[in-house]
């Protein structure tokens, strides 16, 4: 299985890779998709301990606000990724010393509450976020390389592709390491663990920072990608799409995340191209047909194809 | 302070009225959804929706019957059948053929389905009324305005918000609380609250309160959409503000409790409107921070109860 | 056995009107097993509870070692070398057998290592070899949830001294499990404990067990020590055959709340 998965992550890439050089339009999709996927990584972490933030738009929000304000200062992309990753994490840690303390619902609406209060100061801080229309983010400089458009979008694509196979390496070993595991116990028993001598919260809070950082990594490559950052960003429905797209792939394996997000994204691009007026609904109905008849999602579907368990 | 009160006293008692009907209005939406909470466990997304629905059925029902000469005193039982009609259709509807399914599935799963519910229902409403604000006010005229003293002042407000929205509120919250403790169909409602098992041992017929639970649940979101009509433009978007701030109502009051809801959504209806007329940047994040406050003090909400583990 | 392990002197804990602990003072020997008998609702349960810091007595105090820990939080008192297992079993349900013992033997100190699996070399070593000990290795595999009650309560008793504690206390090791396999699973856990120095406090209901495990039985009643002396002498007095053993040969089955 694992060896499979490896070769079907490389699979992925190949066919995002040529999808990428076929039709340009497919580069900028695939690369939000990627940086959604990296995201959503966080997402499937929180998972792992039975808990659902519906509010993690506010760290991509942060990631891509932090790029968008300190790109005149800090023109490098390498540096805003750096900055934007350790920013999301520490105000994950400043968060999440106050959300771990609770569960289930409660952790889920005061995630919720954190997002739009970050949403509403961005909409309404006129003077510095110009409010709702937004701040524009100029092509910048990748560890120091002056580029143009053409491969300025190129090597943001590579970044976020590169960076999505190392996340994924990294997260597949957490996810097994005894503090990955100790997540999992979260789920099922936490008073055992305090009963073990663990502190359930500590193993809780510093997957939330994790979690945290890799939204800040997605938020700065959306802001890189899309070149433009609006407070809708941090909506409730973006962190909705969130574990939307961690549902749609799957919280099995570390590719659902990256499977869930490029179906989501050509999805939403077809759909709305197709269907203006419609786009929510099919998407909607997409989510409902897949909870429904594949409760695995798309990584669940592709592991019983290939005759593994999706364990 | 005295001198604060003699150029602010005007602003400040509008903003108490402001709030006494806002308060009124997010009472009839948070209960439904807290209600619906306790005895399905299913946190409603789509909430909101039936909110906005049942706000643009009444004022497209409103406004095509006063063009077939609708005496003016039915303005207002238009509301509540609108209300009722919404509730009555959409609510078995989405409880038997989609959330029955899921009963039994994760809490993330069960939240999604509701998500995805909501995606859906708000291009159903975007497909039906368009973009175009809405607006039908005969309810409001019909009723006049009132004087309100204040100080050594008056206070022009609208008699259908200064007594219909807190009014029917008041009632809701009587009627329920009687209903749930008085007679045989409302305690079966709170003893499935309590302990699903217990009940369902008992022989209680869940499907049946889950049903009856889950419609009279929409039919109070779609009241709350109903009565919110004549005072303000419909516009997309509604659905999503609504039950943002019912999630806040409930986390804030404690889960499954009706008298909790009330002096919540109180708190809230104040704070936003007090917000509006002195910080209005804080309008949308004052609802946020009573949440927070309040969750620190209450882990468990203002009336919530612990569920303490059995080792 | 001349030594006390632990020493609880004038606990008091009341939930409502009922007194769970009146007044406990008892010594547990180091090296020794001591069971606690008596009726449902005596305490029994109770008392564990504040041993291991999950209930707070009103009054009175717990030492370890000659060192207080009353007040202390679970996770500190385990630290200290007290582990407990459950009446009703508390399992990792979505990890494997093994997983929930690693995870135990884990917690001993490598818990915050992100990147290394649990089932590392070391880890899993260790965990085989508890497993084997009690005769779990065969279902090694099996996800938790999938247990039936015996192996599930071996299970739980295995995580508990994974963590390699000197004083344990178990909660009902025997209840749930068939009284074929009754026996041969005490007959295991006792040969574990003794190879591994553990003094044992246990609940228990099988006197039976009681009669031929425990160095010493506490007969708790309403929140009280009626009795305590070595098994033959105890079961023996009439006043708590008839308060107990009488109560416990009727009232073998369905399981009173425990707080």
């Amino acid at each position: 299985m694992r060896k499979l998965e490896f070769l079907l992550a490389l699979a992925l890439a190949g066919a995002m890779i040529a999808a990428a050089i076929a039709a340009p339009w497919l580069r900028f999709v695939l690369t939000i998709a990627l940086a959604k996927g990296i995201a959503v990584m966080g997402i499937l972490l929180l998972l792992r301990a039975g808990q659902v933030s519906f509010g993690h738009a506010l760290y991509i929000a942060f990631g891509a606000y932090t790029v968008a304000f300190l790109a005149p200062r800090l023109n490098d992309a390498v540096l805003l990724l750096v900055v934007a990753a350790g920013g999301a994490a520490l105000l994950g840690l400043v968060i999440g010393l106050f959300v771990t303390r609770y569960r289930q619902i409660f952790f889920g609406m005061l995630n919720l509450a954190m997002c739009m209060v970050f949403y509403s100061l961005l909409e309404k801080l006129y003077h510095i976020t110009k409010g709702s229309d937004g701040i524009r983010v100029e092509i910048m400089p990748v560890a120091g390389q002056a580029l143009d458009r053409i491969a300025y979008e190129w090597t943001i694509f590579g970044i976020a592709l590169a960076l999505a196979f190392a996340l994924g390496a990294l997260l597949r070993l957490y996810l097994v390491s005894p503090m990955g595991e100790a997540l999992k116990g979260i789920k099922t028993r936490e008073t055992r663990l305090e009963f073990m001598g663990v502190p359930a919260r500590g193993v809780l809070l510093a997957a939330y920072v994790v979690s945290a950082g890799v939204g800040g990594i997605g938020g700065a490559l959306i802001a890189m990608t899309s070149r433009h950052v609006t407070p809708l960003l941090s909506y409730w429905t973006a962190s909705g799409e969130l574990v939307f797209i961690a549902i749609l792939g799957g919280a099995g394996g570390v590719l659902g995340p990256f499977l869930g997000a490029a179906a989501y994204e050509l999805i939403r691009v077809y759909a709305a191209a197709s269907f203006a007026d419609a786009w929510q609904m099919i998407l909607g109905t997409a989510l409902l047909l897949v909870i429904l008849f594949a409760p695995g999602g798309l990584w669940g579907m592709a592991a019983r194809a290939i005759g593994g368990r999706s364990r | 302070m005295a001198e604060w009160f003699q150029d602010n006293g005007l602003l400040l008692g509008l903003a108490l009225l402001d709030g006494l009907s806002s308060a009124g209005l997010i009472f009839l939406v948070a209960v439904g959804l807290n209600l619906v909470f306790g005895v399905l466990r299913i946190i409603n997304v789509a909430h909101g929706s039936l909110y906005a629905i049942g706000a643009y059925t009444a004022a497209s029902i409103g406004l095509f019957l006063s063009t077939r000469g609708l005496p003016q005193w039915a303005a207002l039982p238009v509301l509540l059948l609108s209300a009722a009609l919404v509730g009555a259709v959409l609510g078995p509807l989405i409880e038997r053929f989609i959330l029955r399914r899921i009963y039994a599935g994760e809490e993330v799963v069960q939240l999604l389905v509701t998500f995805a519910l909501f995606m859906i229902l708000e291009d159903v409403q975007k497909l039906l009324w368009g973009v175009q604000p809405i607006h039908h006010d005969a309810a409001l005229k019909l009723l006049g305005t009132i004087d309100v003293p204040f100080g050594s002042d008056f206070i022009p407000f609208t008699n259908y918000q200064l007594f219909v929205l807190p009014g029917f509120a008041i009632v809701t919250l009587i009627g329920l609380a009687w209903f749930l403790r008085r007679t045989l169909t409302g305690r079966v409602i709170v003893a499935v609250t309590t302990d699903r098992e217990a009940a369902t041992a008992m022989g209680i017929d869940a499907a049946k309160v889950f049903l009856l639970t889950f419609t009279f649940g929409a039919m109070l979101a779609a009241l709350g959409g109903a009565l919110s009509s004549p005072t303000a433009a419909l516009v997309p978007g509604i659905g999503a503000q609504t039950i943002v701030l019912s999630f806040a109502v409930v986390a804030t009051a404690g889960l499954g409790q009706i008298e909790g809801a009330a002096l919540t959504s109180l708190m809230m209806g104040l704070g936003r409107s007090i917000a509006v007329y002195f910080e209005p940047e804080l309008e949308v994040v004052v609802p946020y921070i009573i949440m927070v406050l309040v969750l620190l003090v209450r882990p468990q909400g203002l009336f919530g109860v612990i569920e303490t583990r059995r080792v | 056995m001349s030594e006390a392990l632990l020493r609880a002197s004038g606990l008091h804990l009341a939930f409502g009107g009922v007194r769970a602990a009146d007044g406990i003072d008892l010594d547990v020997m180091r090296g020794e097993f001591l069971a606690i008998i008596g009726p449902n609702g005596a305490g029994k349960t109770t008392f564990i509870n504040m041993t291991t810091g999950y209930l707070k007595p009103h009054a009175g105090e717990i030492a370890y070692e000659g060192r207080r820990i009353t007040g202390l939080s679970p996770r500190a008192i385990v630290r200290l070398g007290i582990a407990r297992s459950f009446q009703l079993p508390q399992l990792f349900l979505e990890h494997t057998v093994e997983q929930n013992v690693a995870l135990a033997v884990a917690s001993r100190e490598g818990i915050w290592s992100p990147l290394v699996p649990l089932l590392r070399p070391g880890y899993r070593e260790e965990a085989r070899d508890i497993l084997d000990r009690f005769g779990l290795s065969a279902i090694a595999d099996t996800r938790a949830d999938a247990l039936n009650e015996g192996a599930r309560k071996l299970a739980d008793i295995a995580m508990a001294v994974a963590l390699k504690p000197r004083l344990l206390l178990m909660d009902e090791p025997t209840s749930g499990v068939a009284a074929s396999e009754k026996m041969a699973i005490v007959e295991t856990l006792v040969t574990v404990l003794r190879d591994a120095k553990v003094t044992a406090v246990f609940v228990e209901h099988d006197m039976d067990v009681v009669e031929r495990f425990a160095d010493r039985v506490a007969v708790w009643s309403q929140g009280r020590i009626a009795a305590l002396g070595p098994p033959a002498e105890v079961l023996a007095d009439p006043a708590v055959q008839r308060e107990v053993i009488g109560i416990e040969r009727h009232a073998a089955t369905p399981e009173a709340p425990h707080a």
